[in-house]
């Protein structure tokens, strides 16, 4: 299971639960699900611009919020929806600390089956802990 | 289309009862409440809130400075944070804090009423074209971009300190329109430095850009037998058979982003700095006499001038349309604006405590403004009848608008902003198709056009609280009385 959406977290939004065995394939699938509220078929997003930043944070949890701000960010400055990431995270002291490496394409109606705009990430729930397989995440996202 | 909603099983706290629709939590019931919490609901909208809306009231209830109550209006229902339907005030002079998540992400998100001299018989013959042409003129959707060519240095000197005056100096609409929007259109405590150059990237190309979600944009109409104060809506421009339009939208990505910055900032300086502590993290505060608190409140006060100015374009988009449809000009079709209100926004306003004026920052999260006649927020038009209310239904069920009421002090002049939802959105897209509810709600007589089918089973009509109920509670409660109810002919959801 690398994201599904849960039903009754939130009555307005859109909540997910991600995983992943590792924190940077976590953060792969969190990103999977949150382009997935956005539209119905991430396939369909080919890898046409690349965009790379850094990111850092104090801990796992902020960096996964600031990491999928960061992909709303480009959504509407850009109006870019990414299909591959290539992550290096990477935890240090004190802080955590990744370099994304992500490739998309400008947003199609066309192409792209549109479904809510997601707007924020919310702290609602948002959690991330370690399990028997590696990481789970859940995050509400306000669409 | 009804489907039958799934219950909690778990139990409900108790409630003192008031009266038939004014509901007590007592501080007994979460440790470190201030102040009781107090929902304005009938017995059947208390029924049928979820359990969650308690817990974050009584939240709410726990927060530095708070007056009186913390209200939940009759559609609330479960957000983060703060509940949606939210209502909390604060004295700085007690330590009285601003928080964004009582304020909403969709900063100044809110309705805005458009009347037409057309009556139903002369707009239906047109009705698929004039949603057709709305839905291709005002974008709508994931990454949709805006019609209005603006620089981001227009956007961060002139759109977000001007608001919708901007908008009318560059020709989209008229002077009249700010007077019909409270308060004129234009947050005068804005500040521009506080805004981050992230939101300026988010915003600039969103100018006329209706959204996603629960954003939509509805021709209605006011069936004879749906006006309830005959005098004040023939005053306000209402008659029986017109046509009328109504959206909804708020301040896009620059709004969210303004929101973000500073709950992250909130949370980085609230406990360390002023040894304030929260249930929630949604709930991050500041005091409002901080320098990050004023910072926030003046940065929100550029995303309120986003959304009135985001508004004010859609609307000249909407005259245009109906001009170009009707072959008359916007001002020959009668196309005044009745009011623009918002109903995610902090304001400074002056009420009584214990016998008191005092300044408060009233916090509404999903709750409009509901001012009685004589208050100093009314623009002078409407001054003597009390603010008009608009208050936004499902697709489905039509909406209302109605004015300030009696009582209305009473919940530091706020009321309900819709229907409140009563079901997920993934849950409502698993139990209906999109597009076998556009079919069903064509045959009978509603034509929706979206960009999303999932979008529009978001939004079926079983997913909200009935509107009708909503209205009753808050009429009972006297805080607003209703006007007409305006039911949907046409529909175009973002």
């Amino acid at each position: 299971m690398p994201y599904r959406y849960l039903e009754d977290i939130a009555i307005a939004d859109v909540a997910f639960e991600a995983e992943g065995a590792t924190a940077k394939e976590l953060f792969q699938e969190a990103a999977a699900a949150l382009t997935n509220t956005m539209i119905r078929d991430p396939s369909a997003i080919e890898g046409r611009v690349i965009r790379a930043f850094d990111l850092e944070a104090k801990d796992i949890e902020m960096l996964l919020y600031r990491f999928l701000q960061e992909l709303i960010f480009f959504k509407d400055a850009e109006r870019l929806l990414f299909c591959c990431y290539e992550l290096d995270v990477e935890q240090g002291i004190p802080a955590w600390r990744m370099h994304v490496r992500a490739s998309g394409e400008e947003i199609d109606p066309k192409k792209h089956e549109l479904l809510a705009d997601v707007k924020a990430v919310s702290f609602h729930n948002f959690s991330i802990e370690r399990t028997a397989g590696g990481w789970r995440a859940a995050v509400v996202v306000d669409v | 289309m009804t489907i039958p909603v799934e219950k909690s099983t778990a139990s409900k706290p108790e409630f003192r009862k008031i009266s038939d629709v004014v509901w007590d939590l007592l501080p007994t019931f979460k440790h470190g409440m201030r102040v009781p919490a107090r929902i304005i609901a009938t017995q059947k909208l208390l029924d049928s809130m979820d359990l969650q809306v308690y817990d974050q009231i009584a939240n709410v209830a726990t927060l530095p400075g708070i007056q009186k109550y913390a209200f939940c209006m009759p559609d609330g229902h479960s957000g983060y944070g703060f509940p949606i339907g939210g209502v909390a005030a604060f004295d700085a002079n007690e330590g009285g804090v601003i928080s964004p998540g009582g304020i909403g992400f969709d900063i100044n998100c809110g309705m805005r009423l458009v009347l037409t001299d057309l009556t139903r018989d002369e707009v239906m013959p047109q009705l698929k074209t004039l949603v057709e042409r709305l839905f291709h003129r005002v974008p709508a959707g994931v990454g949709s971009r805006g019609f209005v060519d603006v620089s981001r240095e227009e956007f961060r000197t002139r759109v977000i300190v001007e608001g919708a005056e901007w908008a009318v100096r560059r020709g989209f609409g008229w002077k009249e329109d700010l007077e019909r929007t409270e308060p004129y259109g234009k947050a005068a405590w804005a500040d521009r430095s506080k805004v981050s150059q992230r939101a300026i990237e988010r915003g600039y190309q969103q100018i006329g850009t209706l959204g996603s979600g629960n954003h939509y944009l509805e021709i209605q109409w006011v069936r004879t037998e749906n006006i309830f104060n005959k005098a004040l809506a023939a005053k306000w421009g209402l008659f029986p058979d017109q046509v009328v339009v109504m959206f909804h939208c708020g301040s896009r990505g620059f709004g969210h982003q303004v929101a973000s910055d500073y709950l992250e900032l909130f949370l980085s300086v609230m406990e360390r700095k002023y040894g304030i502590k929260i249930l929630d993290r949604e709930l991050a505060c500041a005091p409002f006499r901080s320098p990050e608190g004023r910072d926030y409140y003046q940065a929100m006060g550029c995303a309120v001038n986003m959304s009135f100015a985001n508004r004010q374009v859609i609307l000249h988009r909407i005259r245009e349309v109906f001009s170009d449809v009707f072959h008359k000009s916007a001002e020959d079709l009668g196309m005044r604006m009745v009011f623009d209100i918002a109903h995610n926004r902090g304001a400074v306003e002056q009420h009584e405590i214990d016998g008191t004026m005092r300044e408060l920052i009233v916090h509404r999260k999903g709750a409009t403004g509901s001012y009685p006649p004589g208050r100093a927020e009314i623009p002078e038009l409407y001054r003597n009848d009390g603010s008009p209310v608009i208050i936004g239904g499902s697709m489905e069920t039509g909406s209302y608008l109605l004015v300030g009421g009696p009582q209305a002090s009473s919940t530091f002049c706020s009321t309900a902003h819709g229907s409140g939802r009563t079901m997920s959105r993934t849950r409502a897209r698993r139990l209906v198709n999109g597009r076998d509810l556009i079919r069903k709600l064509e045959e009978r007589g509603i034509y929706v056009r979206s960009v999303s089918y999932p979008g529009v089973a978001e939004e079926a009509g079983f997913a909200y609280k009935d509107i009708d109920e909503v209205v009753s509670a808050a009429k009972r409660a006297g805080i607003s009385m209703p006007v007409a109810k305006l039911v949907p002919l046409g529909n175009v959801k973002g």
